[in-house]
């Protein structure tokens, strides 16, 4: 089924607007953030307006009220990924929700050293020098600088599956790199600079034989393809609500139900408690023992709105216009002279999201000119500085696509690389 | 929007045929900055000669910072600290003017066709980057000279 493109940008007011004067905006941006249609806005300032009122706290209809939205949206959010709501815990951001999971190794750690009694649950998180933490070489800053300091802290070992010329995971070596002493494989499902899809499957399997953890990094693959924690089966999932087409500040942690009752706390305080005496205190079951503080509860009614418009368009279609228009571009982008695409060259494994050089033209200076057409993209290294190293380019340039974009989208991007070409006299 | 008001012809001219630039930097005291948005970087040493500094860089990046690198080779090549600092303190107010310029521009030679990048929030960061490692690695060799 292909998608009712029009409708579907009409439901985006930032698209009503001009740049640069007189230029159609082009938002060839939407790995980094995407744009919220009118469902979404609506929701927020719908719950603002009527609902607003501290959660899980308080008995007056409006706090009531709150608590119910935010709990509903749990259960809805849950059951976009296959998972049940007592294994979502809201986060500001998958970097945090990855952080939560980083800290629970270096909490349980300290906790082990100071003669405190653990859980077996726990025990699973304590870490130090003869320990492995598994990642890739692929991995985006918020999946490399958690484990990086966890190190720092414990003495755990990094690893990094590499990464291939053509831009895939090298699984050759899988069955050395995940071992005995491996405690947990934390990987990134789609590369937000490479667009590559991971077959974390195979590599989740491994680790599952040697009892190691799994945290997948999907804040790239839950806001553009169907993901299903029962079948990729990660102990722990990250993503974040505003890639998706939700409210800035609110991200998600799928932690399997299991796990989530024995986890070392995060971040402490109000909320997250059972009784609390000046000296210790006991926590809070579920997923409450990590939401300390006040929520940010517009928010994730806000998130709940845009899985119910994802829901609706379908995410098997959501997906197959990604491919259409990544297959697209990769085509136009080959055919032009002087692009070079930074990953996959083919859509092999591939999502909508796709780097390039060109050459002679710094990418800095290739996003200044597009953007002069009104056309967003993003130019740097991504937050993924080691594969831009890997692939050996100082930076690129990333065009990624989503629900409101079409072909038309590309062709203006190319038309705007050969002005630039023509100008820098390349 | 006006590009021709961020790459002028001088700033180009820059770029393609940088000035200053050397294959590799390989002094002890050499610096290392990075622009960590966009990922530019410049390696510098500079050496203090008879009062004047003498200065080497490497660098990759944008057209506006491998541009601005050059045009800070010319102006602060074999001057002396004090006006390199009155360079700096000048440029850096150049990057603040928003398109406007400042009065006294003959200090600035080439480097007054970087007013247009003050109208570039995003690229003032590009300009500045070569300054700012000029600055740290002077202040260096003068901690090394005066120990």
């Amino acid at each position: 089924m292909s998608l009712d493109l029009s409708a579907i940008k009409s439901d985006f007011p930032i698209f009503q607007q001009k740049v640069h004067g007189n230029k159609d905006l082009v938002y060839l941006d939407s790995a980094a953030t995407s744009q919220k249609p009118n469902q979404v806005i609506d929701a927020l300032t719908h719950f603002y307006r009527t609902s607003n009122g501290g959660i899980h706290r308080g008995s007056h209809a409006l706090a009531e009220r709150a608590t119910m939205l935010y709990e509903d949206a749990r259960s809805n959010i849950a059951s976009f990924i296959g998972a049940e709501a007592n294994e979502i815990v809201f986060t500001k951001n998958a970097t945090e929700s990855i952080n939560l999971v980083a800290y629970s190794f270096s909490n349980a750690t300290a906790k082990k050293q100071q003669g405190h009694a653990l859980s077996d649950i726990e025990a699973r998180f304590v870490v130090g020098p003869n320990d492995e933490i598994l990642l890739t070489e692929m991995e985006h800053h918020a999946n490399l600088v958690p484990w990086q300091e966890l190190h720092l802290k414990t003495g755990v070992q990094l690893k990094f599956i590499p990464i291939t010329d053509d831009g895939y995971l090298d699984l050759e070596t899988i069955d050395t790199l995940i071992s005995e002493r491996t405690k947990i494989v934390s990987i990134v499902h789609q590369s937000n600079i490479l667009g590559t899809i991971n077959q974390v499957e195979k590599i989740f399997a491994q680790a599952k034989k040697v009892g190691a953890l799994t945290l997948l990094d999907s804040c790239q693959s839950v806001p553009h393809m169907p993901v299903d924690v029962s079948q990729l089966n990660p102990d722990f999932m990250a993503f974040s609500g505003h890639k998706m087409l939700g409210p800035n500040g609110v991200g998600v942690l799928y932690v399997k139900s299991d796990i989530l009752q024995d986890l070392s706390v995060f971040i402490t305080g109000g909320s997250m408690i059972e009784v609390v005496h000046l000296e210790h205190s006991s926590y809070a079951k579920g997923v409450a023992r990590f939401e300390a503080g006040t929520q940010s509860a517009a928010d994730v009614v806000g998130l709940s709105a845009a899985v119910d418009y994802l829901r609706k368009i379908d995410m098997q279609n959501v997906h197959e216009h990604g491919l259409d228009l990544t297959q697209y571009a990769l085509e136009k982008l080959q055919e032009s002279r002087g692009v070079k695409i930074v990953g996959p060259q083919t859509m092999k494994e591939r999502g909508s999201a796709i780097s390039f050089v060109v050459d002679d033209i710094h990418p800095h200076d290739v996003g200044q000119f597009l953007d002069a057409d009104g056309i967003a993209v993003r130019v740097g290294h991504h937050c993924a500085w080691p594969v831009c190293r890997r692939m050996a380019v100082p930076a690129t340039t990333r065009a990624s696509f989503y629900i409101y974009n079409q072909k038309s989208d590309v062709d203006v991007m190319i038309e705007s690389l050969q002005k630039a070409q023509k100008f820098f006299g390349v | 929007m006006n590009l021709e008001s961020l790459y002028q012809e001088i700033i180009l001219n820059h770029y393609k045929n940088p000035n200053g630039k050397v294959a590799s930097v390989d002094s002890p005291d050499a610096v290392h900055h990075v622009n960590p948005s966009c990922g530019d970087e410049i390696t510098l040493a500079v050496e203090m000669l008879d009062g004047q500094a003498h200065i080497i860089f490497n660098n990759v990046g944008c057209s506006i910072s491998q541009a601005s690198a050059s045009v800070m080779f010319d102006l602060c090549e074999s001057q002396s600290v004090s006006k390199i600092m009155e360079i700096e303190d000048s440029f850096l107010e150049l990057m603040q003017s928003r398109g406007q310029g400042i009065a006294d521009d003959e200090l600035l030679g080439d480097a007054i066709a970087f007013v247009g990048v003050s109208q570039f929030p995003a690229r003032i960061k590009c300009a500045l980057l070569p300054y700012m490692a000029l600055k740290d690695a002077i202040s260096r060799e003068i901690e090394g000279v005066s120990k």
